[in-house]
Parts: C-alpha cells; structure tokens; sequence
C-alpha cells in the first residue's frame, strides 16, 4: 500500500516534472519575444514620435480640435498619444505571439483575431483624425464665409456643418471597427434628415424674420440707409 | 533659370509666341491684364495708342492683352481698336507699326499668371520698359505712359510705381494697412504698393519672371504687390510719378476678401523670406516722386458707417475661437472692450490696430490655423478701423487726412520692435 502511493506520487512527480520541462522552454521563449517586444515597440515609439513632431502632427491636431479634448481628459499631446498607443499595440502583439508559442488551446484563434482587428483600428483612428480636422477646417470656413457675409447666426451655422461632418465621420468609423454598424447607420440617417428638416422649418417658418432681413441686407437697404455706400473701395 | 525659362515657355500658347515672333522686337510693350473688362477697354486702349502716338512716335511698341477668359467681348474690342481713328483725331503719325496682340492665358481668371504672361512676353520680345495699365480704371490720361516710361528710359530707375489724387476715403486697406505696414518693415515710403498702372525695366522683369514665387498660390493671387516686395528686396532704383486722378469701377462689399488675398496675403507671406532686410532696416525714407506724393478729393460721400460698425462687433463675438488662436489675450480682451461701446463713442485706436496687424503677421508666418482663415478673419476688424478712419477725418481737410495717415505710419514704425518680439517668440 505504502509502496502504491510512493509510485503514484512519484509517477505525478515525473509528470509535474516532465510538464514542466516540456512548457519551460516556451515560457523562456514567451519571456525573449516579450523582451524583443518591447525594444521593438519603444523604437517605433521614439521613431514614430520624431516622425510626428517633424511633420508637426501636434498642430494638425489642434487645427482638428483633437488636441482640446485629449486637454480636456487630461491626457498629452496627440504626438504623445499616439506614440504611446503605438507602442502599446505593437508590445501586446508581441505578446499574443509569445502566447500563442505556449500552445494553449482556443487562445490561437483570439490571437489571429486580433491580429486581424488592428489594421482597422488604425484605419479608424485615421478617419476619425481626419474627419475631426475636416470638420473643424469646414466649420471655421463657414462661419467666417458667414460673418463676412454678414449673415443672420454664422456660429450655428458653423456648429450645424461640423456637428454633420462628425456623426459622419463616426458611422464610418463605426462601420471599419464593426460596431453597431446598422445602429450608427440608421442614427446618422435620422440625425442628417434631423438635422436638414430643422432647417428648412426653422429658416422657412420659423425663421421668416431672419429670412427677410437676409433677403433686405443681400438684395436691398432700408430707408434710412438709401444713396449710402455699403463699403468703400478698399483699395 | 533654366527651368523658369522652360515653365514661361509653356505658358505661351503657340498661337501667341507666333504673334510675338512676328513682332521682333519692341522698345515699349504695355501690358493689359483683361477679365470681363468690355465697359472700360475701348477707351483704354485708345487711350494708350494715342500716349503712344504723342509720346513715342519713333519708338517700337505693342500692346499685349492677357485675358482671363472674358465672356463680354473685351478681347475683340482690344483687337478693333483701330489706331486710325486715333490718328485721325491726334494728327500724329507713327514712324513704325503698332501691334496689338490679345491672348486667353485661362479659361478663370488669376492676375499672377496675366503678369507673368505679360512679363514673358515683354522678355520675349526683348523690352526696355514694361508697363502695366488697369483695365479698371475708367479715366486713363494720354500723358500716363510718359509719366510711367520716361524715368526707365533715361536709366535712372527700374520701377515707376503710380501716386494718384484719390479721394480722402478711397483705398482705405492702402492708407490703413499697405502703406504704413510697407513703410515700417522695408523703410520706404511706397504710398501704392499695390499699384495697378506701374512700368518696370526689362531687366527687372526678366529678374521677377525667374522667381519660383509663380507655384505659390499667394503670391499668384497678389502677384503686384509681390512684384514691388521683390523689387525692394532686390535693392531695385524706385521713383513714383503722380498720375493724376485715379478714377475706377466700384466695387462690391464682397470684394473686400479677394483684396485682403491680392495685399496683405502677399505682404505677409514676404515677411519670412524677407525677414532679414526688415529686420535690418530702421527709419523710412522718402522715394523719389515727380510730383505730389499724394493729393486728396474732399467731396461729400454717404457711407453706411453703421453697418461697418456693426460687422466689426458681430465679427469681434462671432469670431472668437478664431480670434484665440491669432490674438494674444490682451489685444482680444481690448478688442471685446471697444466692441461693446456705443458708435457715438466706438474708436480703433491706431495702437491697437498696429497691435493687431503685427499679431495676424505672425500668426500667418506660423500657420496657426489656415492661412486664408486667418486674412478672412481680418475683414471684419478692418471694417472697425474703417469706421473709426471715417469718423476721424469725417470733417477733415485734404492736410488733416494726411497727418492722420502720417501718424498711423509713425505708430507702425514704433511697433516695429513688438513685431520682433512676436516674431522671435519672446512675446
């Protein structure tokens, strides 16, 4: 009886052994492409964060407005950002492949999974990007096309363009990360049509005081303003 | 220079480089940069010919029209104007042929390549003066292009650039920005650095024409004034000749944005390449003239000053986030402040106005947001500075006018060195 377990825990003993032989190599592997991981990770780090503040990213950024959100939650700059996000994936990459070395069963396909995943989410970070550019460009050209043209509230009319610009450019993002895609389809339907009946209503029944003093202010003057010149030659 | 040559070149559409060819060569070639232009040409061109009849009789000339794709028949009025009549009615004759050559350089007009046409041609056909007259002007003077040719011809200058009698409130992006803007950073006193009748030697044209500024779409848009930027910057002999009365279309409220692009886009975008000559250059000094630097019309004229005013204040609100990012915090907070005032009591104060200027220049050297953003941004304080001019010499006479523009100059010379500031980032 004795003798019976002396052999079973000896037989376990070899087991635990020889398992453990068997996975230490590849844990020793999983810990070198971590290593190699990491150096490779900070270099495209360092690299794609020269890269960017010679390009002056962080510039594109606040001309986007993406640089007063990241202020807003707290976070640095968008060359910093993204550096960091960069390493981060390329690391947790390395990683998954180090993990993947172990062998351990129904992990392989989450791993090819993500794998697939991260192309398009750099695809949608770029459109996000810019479309966040888009929308602060197109808005500011609006508003000063609107103001110089002394039309009634050129801010909403700012805010409106890149309001539609960015529900926009999220139902795209939305559609390349595959999230919610028929969601993000319908929303971004309703907001534009939304959007476009406010206004035709606000300017047509609503509005018709602002209508009328943009028809008077574009194709006649007042009383009070006849025989005067609107501006003088400038030059 | 090669390469400049070789892009002039394609410019020229064969047609009009065969045109050219058969001219040879010329002493005097007057450019005319034409787009939709039909009410004023006729008359200008006539106008021209016989200047040339009565001035130049021995000289070989032609005239080149480069056309922006006109759709009213300013071409062919160029080509009809019969020099006959002209010489019926001045009783000159002309010892050598006078040629008139038209060419559409675009299907869309753009005043940078109608000069460069014209500036290529002039080198093609080996002028010794060019000049350039504005289609828009509606009372051209025969004695115009003696004004304008004589002082090259003589060798004692290779820009004549035109002084006019105005009236006071004409030309107030010139009296309040150009000008005294031009004269503080280059130290000379260019009243019409934007200047539409102008003449240049050939060898300054051929000089202008092998600039690579032709790509940039700013110095296309405003290619005159680049034109006198690049002359003082190449240390070019500059004198002005008093024309007379500058006479010229209306135009348009709209009209103030695609001025801003042609003037200040232009001057702002020479401050980076240029930078080490304003920087170097102190006191302004006078250019020569011929005549008077600058004479006054003082007639009564009803401007919409409360519609100046208002765009100013709606501009000042709406515009803010714009305005963060060109103004510093303090010249905002001024500008808020005057905006709020009443208008019996709404002033723009020239310093301030010197404060904003320097600001926008330097926001525009560092493309802080985009570059037509920022020149469209300042339309609606210009309108505040133009209230505030009107207001000032409502009552004032042609000298009181003048010593209002003299110490604006001054107030842009003192805030030459804020602008240094601004510009090396010690602000």
């Amino acid at each position: 009886m004795r003798e019976m377990i002396v052999n079973e825990l000896t037989q376990a003993m070899q087991g635990i052994s020889r398992g453990f032989a068997h996975i230490l190599p590849r844990i020793i592997v999983l810990v070198i492409i971590g290593f190699v991981g990491w150096v490779v990770a900070y270099v495209l780090k360092l690299s794609l964060r020269s890269i960017l503040r010679l390009v002056k990213f962080d510039k594109l950024s606040e001309n986007a407005g993406a640089s007063q959100l990241l202020s807003k939650a707290g976070l640095p700059s968008a060359t910093e950002v993204l550096s960091q996000f960069t390493f981060g994936v390329a690391w947790l990459g390395f990683i998954l492949l180090g993990v993947s070395v172990l062998g351990v069963f129904g992990l392989q396909e989450q791993i090819a999974r993500f794998f697939l995943f991260v192309p398009r989410l750099f695809v949608a970070l770029f459109l996000l990007f810019v479309g966040l550019l888009g929308a602060s460009f197109f808005s500011r050209a609006a508003l000063l096309a609107a103001v110089n043209a002394n039309l009634p509230s050129p801010r909403l009319l700012g805010i409106a363009i890149r309001s539609i610009i960015i529900v926009f450019a999220l139902s795209m993002v939305c559609e390349v990360l595959g999230v919610a895609e028929e969601t993000m389809l319908v929303a971004f339907g309703i907001v534009f049509g939304a959007v476009m009946l406010g206004l035709a209503i606000a300017f047509g029944i609503g509005g018709q005081g602002l209508a009328q003093q943009f028809l008077e202010n574009r194709f006649g003057r007042g009383k009070d303003d006849e025989g005067k010149r609107d501006e003088l030659s400038p030059l | 220079m090669k390469n400049a040559r070789a892009a002039d070149d394609s410019i020229l559409t064969d047609e009009f480089l065969r045109q050219l060819i058969n001219v040879g060569e010329v002493d005097i070639l007057v450019g005319l940069p034409t787009h939709n232009n039909a009410k004023t040409i006729g008359p200008i061109v006539a106008t021209i010919q016989a200047g040339l009849l009565a001035f130049f009789p021995r000289d070989r000339a032609a005239i080149i029209n480069a056309d922006g794709g006109s759709q009213d028949g300013t071409t062919e009025l160029v080509l009809n104007a019969a020099i006959d009549d002209v010489r019926r009615g001045s009783k000159i004759s002309a010892l050598r042929t006078l040629h008139v050559i038209s060419t559409q350089y675009a299907a869309s007009p753009t005043r940078g390549t109608a000069l460069r046409s014209i500036l290529a041609a002039g080198e093609l056909l080996r002028a010794k003066t060019c000049v350039v007259i504005s289609p828009e002007s509606t009372q051209v003077e025969t004695d115009w292009l003696t004004k304008l040719v004589r002082p090259i011809y003589a060798g004692e200058f290779d820009l004549v650039l035109p002084t006019y009698s105005r009236h006071r409130f004409d030309g107030i992006l010139l009296t309040n920005l150009l000008y005294p803007m031009t004269r503080a950073l280059y130290g000379l006193r260019i009243r019409e650095p934007y200047a539409l009748d102008f003449a240049f030697s050939g060898t300054l044209g051929s000089q202008f024409l092998a600039q690579n500024a032709w790509q940039d779409e700013t110095a296309r848009a405003g290619s005159e004034t680049y034109f006198t930027l690049n002359a003082i910057a190449s240390r070019a002999r500059i004198c002005q000749s008093f024309l007379g009365t500058r006479e010229h279309i209306e135009r348009r409220s709209a009209d103030l944005i695609p001025a801003l692009r042609q003037t200040v886009g232009a001057l702002f975008s020479s401050l980076g390449p240029h930078m080490a000559l304003w920087n170097a250059s102190t006191a302004s000094q006078p250019i020569p003239t011929t005549g008077p630097e600058r004479e006054f019309t003082l007639e009564p004229l009803r401007v919409n000053r409360k519609r100046l005013r208002e765009m100013f204040s709606t501009g000042v609100a709406e515009l803010e986030s714009v305005f963060q990012a060109i103004l510093s915090p303090s010249t905002l907070e001024e500008l808020r402040r005057i905006a709020r005032l009443e208008e019996t009591e709404f002033r723009y104060p020239a310093e301030l106005w010197v404060k904003t200027i320097y600001e926008f220049a330097v926001a525009y050297h560092k493309t802080v947001i985009s570059r037509d953003h920022i020149l469209q941004a300042l339309a609606p304080l210009f309108r505040g500075r133009a209230f505030t001019f009107l207001a000032e010499n409502r009552n004032g006479s042609a000298d009181g006018v003048e010593d209002n523009i003299e110490a604006l100059c001054l107030e842009f010379e003192r805030g030459k060195p804020y602008l240094l500031e601004l510009w090396n980032g010690t602000q």
